[in-house]
């Protein structure tokens, strides 16, 4: 296979520095916040804003190559295998979570409540824990009876549910969207784009408000035991992603407007959907693991 | 897939392409370069770097071994040293100078102008050197380095003072580097070989290279996600690794090894691709068993991901689960073993001439097939109970990535500098550092085996009196070896600015060529390896 063209090589690149420097400055700042300085959470600020302007900064550079037509088909595969393995090594980070969910639920809490080789563990540390599920696990007991740490599992059907139906449905405008790019359609594209938005900043907007609920009237928090913890680094990373997955998706929308993409060359719309629609199954494996099995 | 090349500056302002496409002017041309052999120079020194920072921690720990008793350091100091001393050598030595090997050599093997995303190849390098930074800085934090041996543990690593965070964050800044760099090479590997040159035609370092970035990019985010809870238990009261809220630190061992051993492979398939480069070369004969090459790797990576808790037959697992990570373990010794067995049967009845980097090569073959069986023993779970955190474990990895991992970078170093630079190094002391570094790896390393079957055990600064002799012995080694390896710094230097003076050809080694295509290219190569694609494919290694 050979492609005509020129592979483009670009030459003394000065975002990637400032990346290095804006992640490293805001991830030193978390850590000496953590550590209860002062200075940590303006050393993170000033880290933050390194990132957004590099985000920016290179980002626009980037479209500004695409759009004057210095990327052929090849760096297009280039750009397209980096987006795929870098989804790859996303999953494989939700697939620690997942796992981390599969084990505690299948194995180290039947352990503590005595199955298999636990059964020494439960009679001689906790005769009186139970296991079951969810559970904020044996130290919430005192005398056998919950010492007040009582809480309320995260139902399905309620927001939860609301929330499968907006993703799965922003799934559907995106790929409207992606038609309508396709067709030269830029009216559907640009309105594909939005409702796509608009549904994925609903979706945060909606697991706000379960999080809220959670804390003021579920007693369900980070601190509920193995519960809560994979409960909301599930949910939380995930929502996270939705948030970076609909920023991205913004841009897209903003470059539409602008009037890029063409037919044959649209990889920034390509890598955003697929990102989504990534973020969109990452859900249904949380709806089904987290909230209702 | 061809590729010409095409060249554009960054500059935001296209009016003033400068229209000289070479590096950039003095010292900014190493910040901001985007060029493959710029960043692969600065991933090998700063590897090279690495080993030396790693190595003094080795030596404070052999110091402090030489003699039973307390004598130069703290308890909480020597842990960090052990602690600190792997972190430091495997994500700022082993694996960087892979990578680095990886960037200047892919692209010229394949016939590739450059890597297929050059600027994320700079910022791959950046972020490793900020993740390595943050990581040294905890040296000098309250409460000291962390000092649970490298693999982190809970609950014990929790105790660490104020350097746990910068260690967590250092741990993701290396793991975004590695898995940017690993996309990278898979996206050149598939995207931009020249015409004809198939998989199946691509010579083995390449390969092994191509077989280990999948490994990277599938095994960097699950120890990102172990550190990550390591953190949230530590600062946001969650409870994953707390059997008292329902989690369980063994939890964490197996997501650690879930990552902990596809990453002791991607520092050693790299090895194997080197080993397979320069034997061929200087046995003047193909590399016997190509394809079983190829598929020996595959099949080492696969069997990568399901043996992980062979490290944790002493935790406390089922008995079910203790006989399938043996079983499945011991089966790592058949494509192991086809290596082996492939690079004596190239060097049968070859023209052998033995040259520094041919001499790194032989005695990696003799030396890792030490490691191998140790680790065979070792996979037996009940064996293992008597092994288990001994020192005979800190003899066997050793084993794998001293006189395997580093000796082959070391034999890179040897067999690719008079392209690199153009000059050819001293052989007289090349041989020199060869035979010293032979030598004292094994005064350094072998009496550790003994120690650990008498019951010494590892990541202690004090130890009883009947181990004395031996730990004697392994110190002077220690100190042998290290001291060794400023020879090989004076080389690289010393052939940097010129070397022996002599003029050396393009292909360098007699009939290089055939095997490989940077032989092919001027010594030193051109900035840009291959602006049009190579026409002649060489298959001599297949």
């Amino acid at each position: 296979m050979s492609t005509s063209g020129n592979y483009y090589i670009p030459h003394k690149a000065t975002w990637p520095v400032m990346a290095t420097a804006g992640l490293a400055t805001m991830l030193a700042g978390f850590a000496n916040y953590l550590n209860g300085s002062s200075a940590g959470s303006i050393m993170m600020l000033i880290g933050l804003a390194i990132f957004i302007v590099m985000v920016a900064g290179w980002f626009t550079l980037q479209a500004n190559e695409s759009e004057s037509g210095m990327y052929n088909t090849q760096v297009g595969i280039s750009y397209r295998m980096g987006m795929m393995w870098f989804i790859f090594s996303e999953i494989m980070f939700f697939a620690v979570f997942f796992g981390t969910l599969w084990y505690t639920r299948n194995l180290s809490v039947p352990w503590l409540g005595g199955e298999g080789t636990g059964a020494a563990t439960k009679e001689f540390l906790w005769p009186s824990y139970e296991a079951t599920w969810p559970t904020n696990g044996p130290k919430h007991l005192v005398d056998g009876k919950p010492d007040g740490g009582e809480f309320e599992a995260m139902g399905a059907w309620g927001l939860p549910f609301i929330n499968t139906l907006l993703l799965l449905s922003s799934g559907v405008t995106c790929t409207w969207a992606h038609h309508g790019l396709l067709a030269k359609n830029r009216d559907q594209l640009i309105k594909g784009l939005i409702a796509t938005v608009g549904l994925g900043f609903l979706f945060v907007l909606c697991q706000a408000t379960e999080y809220h609920e959670a804390y003021t009237e579920m007693g369900l928090t980070l601190g509920t035991g193995i519960y809560g913890s994979t409960f909301f680094m599930l949910t939380g990373f995930h929502g996270f992603h939705v948030c970076v997955g609909a920023i991205i998706l913004s841009v897209v929308l903003f470059r539409s407007w602008k009037g890029h993409f063409k037919p044959e060359n649209h990889f920034a719309f390509e890598a955003a959907a697929w990102y989504w629609h990534f973020v969109d199954v990452v859900w249904l494996g949380l709806f089904i693991f987290v909230y209702l099995m | 897939m061809s590729a010409v090349v095409a060249e554009h500056d960054d500059h935001h302002d296209h009016s003033h392409d400068d229209h000289d496409h070479g590096p950039a002017k003095g010292w900014i041309r190493w910040i901001i370069t985007t060029n493959h052999k710029d960043i692969g120079t600065l991933y090998l020194v700063f590897a090279l770097a690495m080993f030396f920072v790693g190595g003094m921690m080795a030596l404070v720990i052999r110091a402090e071994l030489f003699e039973p008793g307390l004598q130069f350091v703290e308890p909480q100091f020597f842990n960090s040293m052990t602690t600190m001393h792997a972190l430091v050598m495997v994500f700022g030595a082993v694996m960087p100078g892979f990578v680095g090997l990886a960037n200047w050599m892919v692209p010229m093997m394949i016939g590739a102008p450059d890597m297929a995303l050059p600027r994320m190849n700079n910022m791959s390098f950046w972020l490793l050197v900020a993740g390595v930074l943050l990581l040294a800085s905890t040296l000098f934090m309250e409460g000291g380095a962390p000092a649970s041996g490298w693999t982190l543990y809970p609950p014990l690593v929790l105790q660490t003072g104020k350097a746990l965070p910068f260690a967590v964050f250092s741990v993701h800044l290396l793991g975004i580097s590695s898995i940017m760099g690993a996309i990278n090479i898979i996206a050149t590997i598939f995207n931009m070989r020249a015409p004809g040159m198939t998989l199946m035609k691509m010579p083995l370092f390449v390969w092994t290279w191509l077989i280990t970035a999948f490994l990277l990019i599938a095994v960097m985010p699950v120890f990102a996600g172990a550190v990550t809870m390591l953190l949230t238990d530590r600062f946001f009261d969650t409870s994953f690794f707390n059997a008292a809220g329902g989690g369980d630190p063994v939890l964490y061992q197996h997501i650690f090894w879930f990552f902990g051993h596809p990453e002791v492979y991607i520092m050693i398939l790299p090895t194997f691709g080197v080993a397979s480069t320069i034997i061929p070369t200087f046995a003047r004969k193909p590399l016997f068993g190509y394809s079983s090459m190829v598929y020996a790797t595959a099949g080492i990576a696969f069997l990568s991901f399901i043996v992980w808790a062979h490290h944790m037959f002493t935790v406390g697992m089922p008995m079910a689960g203790e006989l399938y990570f043996m079983y499945a373990t011991m089966l790592i010794a058949v494509p192991t073993a086809v290596k082996v067995f492939n690079w004596t049967a190239t060097m049968w009845k070859g023209s052998m001439t033995f040259e520094t980097p041919m001499l790194f090569s032989i005695a990696f073959v003799a030396l890792f097939t030490i490691g191998g069986f140790t680790g065979l023993m070792m996979a037996i779970a009940p064996s293992d109970f008597q092994y288990h955190d001994t020192y005979f474990i800190v003899a066997h990895f050793h084993y794998t990535l001293v006189p395997a991992s580093v000796f082959m970078l070391m034999a890179a170093g040897y067999y690719w500098l008079p392209k690199w630079t153009g000059h050819m190094y001293n052989e007289k002391i090349g041989q020199l550092h060869f035979w010293l570094s032979a030598v004292s790896v094994n005064i350094l390393f072998f009496p550790q085996h003994f120690l650990g079957l008498a019951g010494m055990p590892r990541r202690i600064p004090d130890y009883a009196v009947q181990f004395a002799d031996w730990n004697m012995i392994s110190s002077i080694g220690g100190f042998m070896f290290g001291f060794s390896q400023l020879l090989f710094l004076y080389i690289v230097v010393n052939t940097i600015r010129g070397g022996t003076g002599e003029k050396v050809s393009d292909e360098v080694w007699e009939d290089a060529h055939k095997h490989s295509l940077e032989w092919t290219l001027s010594s030193p190569p051109p900035y840009h390896s291959f602006t049009t694609p190579p026409t002649v494919i060489p298959t001599e290694h297949l």
